[in-house]
């Protein structure tokens, strides 16, 4: 047999054994006794120096390409079997992708301070300054300021934890509408101004009353501020929290710091104005008091009403978290279940 | 109040139903309760004539009734009322009615007798006890004998009427009266109202000055008051459209005379009060502040002793009723009276509504006169009742009318202009279309180019000001035809200021390390008021006079607050909570001046942090945990001045072991650990771990600034040193010497291990560190580090005594 059979039996012999192997080790193993120096390419080749000055370069020629073609086999089945290994390993480490997540801690904001925070936002886009005040009020800014003297039958309706004869648990934000004109340049332009905060009212808890309740007020003071502004600005805060899509209805009402007083009522989102229990049948729900603000307010923080107007508005948070996610119990807001408050996430 | 459609409809051509007449009441005038009518609910109630009654065979108590109910024949009908009498016309509830509380009549076998249908009360087709006549409290109603068998009743009874229940506001006291209500309609639709007044005639030739005199001694108390005396009457029952009239305003009748004045009240707003004239101890009427502890006895039988705040009308000096609000049972109207003395006043309106409020004594007249009386109808009411008396009781009304006091009628002059008004409102009104709105009203006014000079009439005692007559355009123009605008754009700049901004970053780092915001109630106990105070304060400031003992005093802490709210939890088996609270705490300072109030924020936690899971062990609340927090959060604040945790074992409320004082220098600002085991009992709580923070301290802190430091190129070298120290020997320690005598590479410190246990000598512990340095200019040395590193462990082991293992 000659140099190129035994060259051609020796590559038929190593593609089958590389086309049979079935792991890596094998192909390693084939590729050393195969051509590595001890073997039989190697070999044979070293019996070349027998051969003719004309026969050497064909057979060294053909075993050149005897040993590509094997190394380009082994090659080419190694990289199957690694191919392989790797779609078994990973097959292995396949995992039930719908077992949960690792529990993260995350904190959730009160819904009443989302309530807040969004009318916040709202009226610091629209150019207003947050003003916060104090809890404990004097009388004299919680009521009489507001145009509500001693004898008010208005006070009646707001019954009030006192501490002194002249001071108590603010009843309502708008004392910081006195506060404010007091201390507002009006050189530098209008007093905008929105106020959240705690209030207190002499009242036995149950699931429609609270001691402690929250309220946003509102005021725009200026040369030229009107009652269209005062409609306007309601209707943006109602669409703001119950969106567009509901009726806004301004009816008279009657408070001693504006005048003329508005409500405002939203269409009842529950029934859309046919009536139920909800809206007690009117198909509307109160959301907010306005008005333009009394000329005796503005004289007495000394801001001449000849001047100077604008309007005045009060909202409660705590009613708007009732009614836009149907709390039904007032208390739930203040006994902090973590089943409650955990559910109201936030939309970012 | 409860506002009868068909009382309205005498009065006013109504071009809208009662719903769209609601619905603009509420749009112009005040708001709407309710709308409603008394037969809603109620079907194939028909009257039915009895036309004989025998005994039922089997029961001592029920009749069998042969009732015509207009089919011809005859149905038999059980009936339990101790009233019931052949030939009366009745109630029937026909087989398949609904009557009140939604209760479904059947034909039905009643003790083996046939009954179809049922004969009714008032109360069972939806009456209440309070107006349902007491006369028929016991027993069935009986309609008028012209009632035509097998009609609804509810003509009959006027349930066909609608109610709108209106909710008058405080300076809208006109609109409790029929007169003020179609004022008020008529301005708003525009209509011409035909108000029907019922002039008097004075049948008896007697003089009423010769019978009664008044003598209002102090004007204020009683500004006008005015009496007639009325003899020779019959107490009897009302007709029944009187009735009607009534209880479709939610007022009981009760007999012809009290049934009048409740009457006259509605339709005019003026309260009367009638008086048996026989029974006044002295024919001399006065009015004067009752005395200290004088008794009286009310016409609800109820003895009171009165205080000398209250007003009480007298007879001589006897009191004969609480001016306003309630007679006295004494000299109340009963079956033999015979002769009246009535009463049209207008009283102090304060004085009546504290006055009613002291004695829970809320009547339709105390609500009347706290709002105030219309002074144009006073005499017009007296004199109206006074017929109405006169004709329902074959009365005699005596000559003239007695006047203790009088107040003018007077009208009030208020200036106006066209420019002003759209000014305000926002509008472009013409002065034509301000004048019809004046007209509407029937205010008089006069107008010259664009002034306006208005008589608001003694009815609308409600406006005074320019301001009222702009709520009274801008409401009967309609508050919907109002532009709707935004303020003009100014260079306001809104937004948060430094300090609220701190406030807001606060509870968003705290959310977002895993707390959940709550807000607790700022009044407690006295007991808790001092609890867990950062800085003791002594008693804290107290309510006058509170409502519950739950909330009788300011919090100085808030941490109090969050453990009622983690014992709420608990006791709802709610174990893992994870709390905190941004709010304010408030410290006493001299009396009759407000406390300081200060913003605090505080966390509370306990059970699971974060939740064990199917592959992972989660977290439970430690120490370490709520420290983690604290500090975490101090480093999102960017407090400048180093933060350091000294332990306090002094807090009563606190774990001994368990707690630090949080410093920003030398100044305490708050302090976390774990509270005390016998607290944690008393709330009836697990372990909870728990921080305080003065907030005003953390936002006047200086904060860091932001730079940016480039981040250095070279390479860092580290260190580990494992330390055996003796037990007492703090991190805070090992940290102290290492940062000082670290040298000017050692860029971080951080401790990787601690160890305490078996093998280890006793009193001892092990703590880890890796130090880490760097040279920000260029590579550090070897040999630079290892003698850094040798100076700190030198200074450890001389000055701690460490061993190094």
């Amino acid at each position: 047999m000659g140099l190129k059979d035994k060259l051609d039996q020796l590559l038929q012999q190593g593609l089958s054994e590389v086309k049979a192997s079935s792991d890596l080790e094998k192909i390693n193993d084939i590729r050393v006794k195969m051509l590595g120096k001890k073997g039989p390419i190697t070999q044979v080749l070293r019996g070349m120096r027998e051969l003719s000055a004309e026969e050497r370069p064909k057979i060294g020629q053909f075993a050149n390409k005897v040993r590509d073609e094997l190394t380009s086999a082994i090659e080419q089945r190694r990289n199957e079997l690694e191919q392989a290994k790797i779609n078994a390993q990973l097959e292995h480490e396949k995992i039930d992708v719908t077992l949960p997540g690792t529990a993260m801690a995350q904190g959730q904001p009160h819904v009443i301070q989302q309530i807040i925070d969004q009318l916040v936002d709202l009226f610091i886009g629209m150019g207003y300054e947050v003003a916060t005040g104090d809890e404990v009020e004097e009388d004299r800014y919680n009521f009489e300021m507001l145009n509500l003297p001693k004898d008010h039958p208005a006070r009646d309706m707001q019954d009030t934890f006192y501490i002194t004869p002249e001071t108590l648990m603010r009843t309502q934000t708008s004392p910081m509408q006195a506060r404010m004109l007091e201390t507002h340049d009006f050189s530098k332009g209008p007093l905008k101004m929105v106020s959240p905060g705690k209030v207190y009212r002499r009242d036995t808890d149950d699931a429609t009353h609270s001691h402690q309740f929250h309220q946003v007020e509102g005021m725009v003071i200026g040369k030229h501020v009107t009652m269209a502004d005062l409609k306007g600005t309601l209707e943006v805060v109602a669409q703001e929290l119950f969106g567009d899509e509901l009726d806004v209805r301004l009816r008279p009402s009657y408070f001693p710091f504006t005048e003329p007083s508005v409500e405002a009522d939203i269409t009842c989102f529950n029934c859309h104005g046919r009536g139920c229990a909800i809206c007690k049948h009117t198909g509307w729900i109160e959301v907010l008091g306005a008005g333009m603000t009394h000329p005796n307010v503005l004289k007495m923080a000394g801001v001449d009403p000849d001047v100077y107007g604008g309007f005045a508005f009060g909202l409660g948070p705590d009613r708007f978290a009732m009614l836009r996610y149907g709390v039904e119990d007032i208390r739930d807001f203040y006994q902090n279940d973590i089943r409650f408050l955990t559910q109201f996430n936030q939309k970012g | 109040m409860k506002v009868s459609y068909q009382w309205l409809q005498e009065y006013l051509d109504l071009p809208e139903k009662p719903a769209d007449l609601a619905e603009r009441i509420a749009r112009t005038s005040v708001d709407i309760n309710d709308v409603y009518s008394p037969s809603d609910g109620l079907t194939k109630l028909v009257v039915g004539f009895v036309d004989s009654v025998k005994p039922h065979p089997d029961s001592d108590h029920l009749t069998l009734c042969q009732v015509n109910i207009g089919e011809g024949k005859l149905v038999q009908i059980v009936c339990g009322a101790p009233n019931i009498q052949a030939n009366k016309n009745v109630i029937v509830a026909l087989p398949g009615a609904r009557i009140g509380n939604n209760i479904k009549i059947k034909r039905s076998k009643m003790r083996g007798e046939l009954s179809e249908g049922m004969i009714c009360a008032l109360q069972e087709i939806g009456f209440s006890e309070q107006t349902a006549p007491k006369a028929y409290d016991e027993g069935i109603w009986f309609l008028p004998e012209d009632a035509k068998p097998g009609e609804s009743v509810f003509p009959y009874l006027g349930m066909d009427d609608t109610i709108i229940d209106t909710d008058v506001t405080p300076n809208r006291g006109d609109m409790f009266s029929m007169l003020g209500n179609v004022n008020d309609i008529a301005a708003f639709y525009g209509l011409t109202p035909h108000f029907k007044m019922l002039p008097v005639k004075e049948n008896s030739e007697q003089q009423a000055e010769q019978l009664i005199k008044v003598n209002i001694a102090d004007q204020n108390l009683a500004p006008t008051y005015k009496m007639r005396v009325i003899t020779d009457v019959t107490i009897k029952d009302s007709p029944l459209w009187l009735q009607i009239r009534l209880w479709n305003a939610g007022i009981r009748p009760i007999s012809n005379v009290v049934d009048v004045t409740n009457y006259i009240l509605l339709k005019y707003g003026q309260p009367l009060h009638s008086f048996d004239y026989a029974k006044l101890p002295d024919k001399t009427i006065g009015v004067r502040f009752a005395k200290a502890g004088e008794p009286f006895v009310t016409l609800d039988e109820d003895e009171r002793e009165l205080t000398s705040n209250d007003v009480v009308v007298t007879a001589g000096d006897h009191p004969v009723a609480l001016a306003g609000t309630m007679g006295g049972l004494e000299t109340a109207i009963t079956d033999q009276t015979t002769s009246v003395a009535l009463e049209a006043a207008i009283f102090d309106p304060i004085l009546i509504r504290k006055q009613a409020r002291r004695h829970d004594l809320h009547s339709e007249s105390s609500s009347r006169f706290e709002r105030g009386i219309n002074p144009e109808t006073v005499e017009t009411a007296l004199n109206e009742a006074a017929e109405l008396i006169a004709q329902l009781g074959d009365a005699k009304v005596t000559t003239g009318i007695v006047t203790g006091s009088e107040r003018a009628i007077k009208t009030t002059e208020v200036p106006l202009t066209v420019a002003r008004t759209n000014h305000v409102l926002g509008t472009e009104l013409t002065v034509d279309q301000i004048a019809g709105i004046f007209k509407r009203l029937a205010f008089e006014y006069t107008e010259t180019d664009g002034e306006f000079l208005v008589s608001v009439p003694a009815r609308r005692w409600d406006i005074s000001i320019e301001a009222d007559l702009l709520e009274e355009i801008a409401r009967i123009y309609g508050y919907d035809n109002l532009p709707s605008t935004l303020p003009a754009q100014t260079s306001n700049i809104g937004g948060l200021n430094e300090r609220q901004h701190f406030l807001r970053a606060s509870r968003r780092v705290l959310e977002g390390l895993g707390l959940n915001q709550a807000i607790s109630y700022s009044l407690t106990t006295v007991e808790q008021a001092q609890q867990f105070e950062i800085v003791r304060h002594g008693e804290p400031m107290k309510l006058d006079y509170p409502m519950s003992q739950d909330h009788v005093a300011t919090r100085m802490s808030l941490i109090g607050g969050l453990l009622n709210d983690v014992a709420y939890n608990a006791a709802r088996k709610q174990v893992n909570v994870n709390l905190y609270e941004q709010g304010r705490i408030f410290i006493p300072t001299d009396k009759d001046v407000r406390p300081e109030e200060q913003e605090h924020i505080a966390g509370a936690i306990t059970g699971q942090f974060t939740n064990k899971t199917w592959h992972h062990e989660g977290q439970e609340a430690d120490f370490y945990l709520i420290k983690g927090i604290v500090e975490q959060y101090l480093t999102n604040m960017a407090i400048k001045m180093q933060v350091t945790y000294r332990a306090n074992s002094s807090r009563p409320e606190m774990h001994p072991g368990r707690t630090a004082d949080i410093l920003i220098g030398e100044s305490v600002v708050g302090y976390v650990g774990q509270i005390h085991p016998q607290m944690a009992k008393e709330y009836k709580i697990a372990s909870t771990y728990v921080f305080e923070l003065n907030l005003e301290q953390l936002v006047t802190q200086p904060k860091k600034e932001r730079h940016y430091q480039m981040i250095s190129k070279y390479p860092t070298i580290t260190r580990d040193i494992a330390l055996l120290v003796d037990e007492d020997i703090t991190n805070a320690d090992i940290l102290d010497v290492i940062n000082d005598k670290g040298g000017a590479y050692l860029t971080d410190v951080t401790l990787f291990d601690v160890y305490e246990g078996a093998h280890l000598p006793a009193h001892k512990k092990s703590l880890a560190y890796t130090l880490t340095y760097q040279d920000k200019e260029g590579t550090l040395v070897e040999e630079k580090v290892n003698q850094a590193f040798d100076k700190v462990v030198q200074q450890l082991i001389k000055q701690l005594n460490v061993e190094v293992r």
